[in-house]
C-alpha cells in the first residue's frame, strides 16, 4: 500500500495538487479540508479494488478449503475416474459430472458457434443499415433474457418438439440441453463477433475488392482472419457462459446420475449436480465436501479460460 | 448445386447488392466494373449471399418467436390478483406477490451495496491507478471474478452465512451474493466509461484549479453518467433474473406475507419461483402460474433494459444518421 502511494505521487503532482499548494495562507483550513477529501477519496477507492480482489480470493479460498476435505475419506483416483455418484452408499465418483460438463460445452460450442459467426458476417457485413440499427438492440436484449426463462423455453417448446421428431418418451438429455445452452449463448458471441468483424479497417477490404474478389472471398479470405482474435474471444466468453451455466441446463439435462452413452441419455452436469443435491446436504459430510470441490473445479476452469483470454489480447495487441 | 444458385439469382442479388451499394459504395461500384464474372466465384458469392441472409433472418425470427410464444401464452392471463396474490402449495390460484417483492427488494439491496463498492473500484482503476504491477494484479482479479460462474456466488453465499455466520437461508444471504456478483461488471462498466471521457475535459477542470475529487465528481462522472447507466441497466436485468444463486443462499420458500422487510426471512424471488413451480411444486395450476410467471419476468427485464437505454439508442442512432 504504502508503495503504491509512493508511486502515483510520481505521476499525479502535475493534476493532484498544484491548485492547493499555491493557494494562499489564510484559507488553510479549506485547504485542508480538500486535501483530507481527497486523501479519504483515494482511500476509499483504493479499498474498494482490494476488496473486489479479496472476495475473488475469499470464494477461491473457501471453496478449496471445503473441497479438499473430500480426499480425507475419497481417493482422489476414485473422484476423478469413477463414474459411480451413490453418495448414500459412499461412492463418490464424479467422472460423469466432468464428462458431462465437457460433452455439453463441446456441443453447445458445435452448435451456436458457426451460426453465431454467419450471424455476426450477417449484421456487420450483409445487413442493410436500417436492418442494423433494428437488429443489433435486438440481439442486445436477447443477451439479457435470463437463463431460467431460457431453461423454461427448452421445457415446455422444445423438449416436446424433440420428442416428436424422434418418437422416444424422453427427450432429456445432452441434446436437448445443448440446444438451449446455444440459443442461449448465440447472441453473445454473435453480438461480440460482429464488434470484431466490424473493427476490421475497410481499407482491407477495399484492398480485397481492387483486387477482383467477391464478397465471398474477401469475408473468408480478409475479414473473417483479420478477426479471428475477436471472434475467439466472443467463442471462449460463450464457452465460459455455457460452462457455469446452472439453471437452464437443470430443467433440461434429465439430473441423473449416470454417464451420458447417448444424446438422450438423461445425465447430470458439474452445475446441475450441485444445485439440485447442496439443499439436502449436511454441512460436515463429504457429500457436501465433494460438491464443493466440484464447485472449485468449475472456478478452475473459468479461471483457466480468463487466462486464456489474457494471452489472446496480449498476441493481438502485439499483432496490430 | 447450379440448380440452386440458378433458382437464388433472381432472387437474392435484389437484396444483397441493393444493402452492398447503400452500404459502401465503393464496393457496388468494384463489383460492378470488374467482378461482373460468370462461372465459381461469382456463383459461391451468389450462394453464400442467400446462405446467410437466410441463416441470419430464421435464426433471429426463430428466438424472437420462441419467446414470443412464451409472451402469447401467459400475458393474456395476468391479472392484478396474480401479481400481488399469496403463492399456494396445494391450492389453485397461487400468486406470485411475495417472490415479486423479493425480487425487487432484492435487486434493491444488492444494488445498493454494489453500486457504491463497484464504482469506487472502477474509479480508482480509471483515475488514481499507476501503471504497475499491482494494477495488473488488481485487473486480473476484476476480471477472473466476472468469469466466475453464478453458482459459484451461491456456494461461496451459503458456507460464508449458513456455515460462518449461522444465518438460515435469508434475503440478506442473497442479496449479498448476487452482489458479489454484480461487482465485477460495475467495476469494469465504471472503469471503460471514465476512460472514454475526453482528456480535454479532464485538463479544462485541473486547469480551473479543481482538485482531483472535484474533478471526478463535477467532470468525469456527469460526462460518463450515460455508460454507467447504461451499464447499471445491463448488470440489473441480469441480477433481476439471476436465479441459482438464490435458490442457494435465499432459499425456494417466501415468508408468506407480502411487505416482509425483515432482511433475516427466506426469500425466494421471481426467477427462483418460475423453477420452483415448474420443477417441484404440486400445485395443480403449476403450469399456469410458471406461464405467467414467465411473461411477467421477461417484461420486467424487457423494462429494465429498455427505459433508460432506449434514449440511448436514439441518440446514437441519430449521431450516426
Amino acid at each position: 500500500m504504502l508503495e503504491m502511494n509512493a508511486q502515483s505521487r510520481v505521476i499525479a503532482p502535475a493534476e493532484l495538487g498544484n491548485s492547493l499548494r499555491q493557494a494562499g495562507g489564510d484559507r488553510l483550513d479549506r485547504r485542508s479540508r480538500l486535501k483530507f477529501f481527497n486523501s479519504t477519496f483515494k482511500v476509499i477507492c483504493v479499498s474498494a479494488a482490494v476488496f473486489v480482489c479479496l472476495v475473488l480470493f475469499g470464494i477461491l479460498f473457501l471453496m478449496f478449503r471445503t473441497g479438499i476435505m473430500t480426499f480425507e475419506t475419497v481417493s482422489f483416483k476414485e473422484f476423478f475416474f469413477s463414474a459411480n455418484w451413490d453418495p448414500e452408499n459412499g461412492h463418490f465418483g464424479a467422472l460423469l459430472f466432468i464428462f458431462g460438463t465437457f460433452a455439453l460445452t463441446g456441443l453447445t460450442l458445435v452448435l451456436a458457434v458457426p451460426i453465431a459467426v454467419l450471424i455476426a458476417v450477417f449484421l456487420a457485413e450483409i445487413t442493410p443499415v436500417w436492418l442494423r440499427g433494428a437488429l443489433r438492440p435486438v440481439m442486445d436484449l436477447l443477451v439479457g433474457i435470463p437463463s431460467v426463462v431460457y431453461g423454461y423455453l427448452g421445457l415446455t417448446i422444445l423438449i416436446p418438439m424433440l420428442r416428436e421428431l424422434t418418437g422416444r418418451d424422453l427427450a432429456d438429455g445432452l441434446l436437448a440441453a445443448a440446444i438451449v445452452l446455444a440459443i442461449m449463448v448465440l447472441p453473445t458471441i454473435a453480438r461480440i463477433s460482429d464488434d470484431a468483424i466490424s473493427a476490421v479497417p475497410k481499407k482491407y477490404r477495399d484492398a480485397s475488392y481492387a483486387l477482383g474478389s467477391t464478397r465471398f472471398q474477401t469475408i473468408f479470405g480478409v475479414v473473417l482472419p483479420a478477426a479471428r482474435s475477436g471472434i475467439v474471444y466472443a467463442i471462449i466468453l460463450g464457452m465460459a457462459r455455457a460452462i457455469g451455466e446452472t439453471m437452464a441446463v437443470v430443467m433440461v439435462i434429465g439430473n441423473t446420475p449416470q454417464l451420458a452413452d447417448s444424446l438422450f441419455t438423461p445425465t447430470a452436469v458439474l452445475t446441475s449436480n450441485i444445485v439440485m443435491q447442496i439443499t439436502s446436504v449436511e454441512f460436515d459430510s463429504t457429500w457436501n465436501y465433494a460438491l464443493y470441490l466440484m464447485g472449485f473445479l468449475l472456478l478452475a476452469i473459468s479461471l483457466l479460460l480468463i487466462v486464456a483470454v489474457r494471452l489472446l489480447q496480449k498476441k493481438g495487441a502485439k499483432a496490430s | 448445386m447450379s440448380d440452386s444458385s440458378d433458382k437464388g439469382s433472381p432472387l437474392t442479388p435484389a437484396p444483397g447488392s441493393g444493402s452492398g451499394a447503400r452500404s459502401s459504395p465503393v464496393t457496388a461500384r468494384g463489383r460492378n466494373a470488374f467482378a461482373r464474372t460468370t462461372g465459381a466465384a461469382a456463383r459461391n458469392d451468389r450462394l453464400f449471399n442467400v446462405f446467410v441472409w437466410a441463416v441470419g433472418i430464421i435464426v433471429i425470427l426463430f428466438i424472437l418467436g420462441l419467446l414470443f410464444m412464451l409472451l402469447r401464452k401467459g400475458l393474456p392471463q395476468l391479472s392484478w390478483d396474480f401479481l400481488v396474490g399469496l403463492p399456494s402449495e396445494i391450492e389453485e390460484g397461487g400468486g406470485i406477490g411475495p417472490a415479486l417483492f423479493n425480487s425487487f427488494y432484492i435487486l434493491f439491496l444488492s444494488l445498493a451495496i454494489s453500486i457504491p463498492l463497484g464504482m469506487a473500484a472502477g474509479i480508482y482503476l480509471a483515475e488514481f491507478a499507476p501503471d504497475n504491477r499491482f494494477i495488473g494484479f488488481i485487473r486480473i482479479c476484476v476480471e477472473g471474478l466476472s468469469s466466475v460462474p453464478s453458482i459459484i456466488f451461491g456456494l461461496f453465499g451459503i458456507s460464508l452465512f449458513v456455515d460462518i455466520f449461522h444465518l438460515d437461508l435469508t434475503i440478506l444471504g442473497g442479496a449479498v451474493s448476487l452482489a458479489f456478483l454484480n461487482l465485477p461488471m460495475l467495476t469494469r462498466v465504471t472503469e471503460e466509461s471514465l476512460r472514454s471521457v475526453p482528456t480535454e475535459l479532464k485538463s479544462a477542470s485541473f486547469a480551473l484549479g479543481s482538485t482531483h475529487l472535484q474533478t471526478i465528481r463535477t467532470v468525469l462522472i456527469p460526462v460518463a453518467m450515460n455508460g454507467i447507466v447504461t451499464g447499471i441497466c445491463l448488470t440489473a436485468g441480469r441480477a433481476f433474473g439471476e436465479s441459482a444463486v438464490i435458490i442457494l443462499t435465499a432459499g425456494v420458500t417466501t415468508s408468506g406475507e407480502l411487505w416482509d422487510f425483515n432482511l433475516l426471512s427466506p426469500g425466494e424471488t421471481l426467477a427462483v419461483h418460475l423453477w420452483y413451480v415448474q420443477s417441484e411444486a404440486i400445485v395443480p395450476d403449476a403450469g399456469d402460474i410458471a406461464q405467467k410467471a414467465t411473461a411477467v419476468l421477461i417484461m420486467i427485464v424487457l423494462a429494465i433494459n429498455l427505459v433508460f437505454r432506449l434514449p440511448l439508442w436514439m441518440k446514437a442512432r441519430k449521431l450516426k444518421g
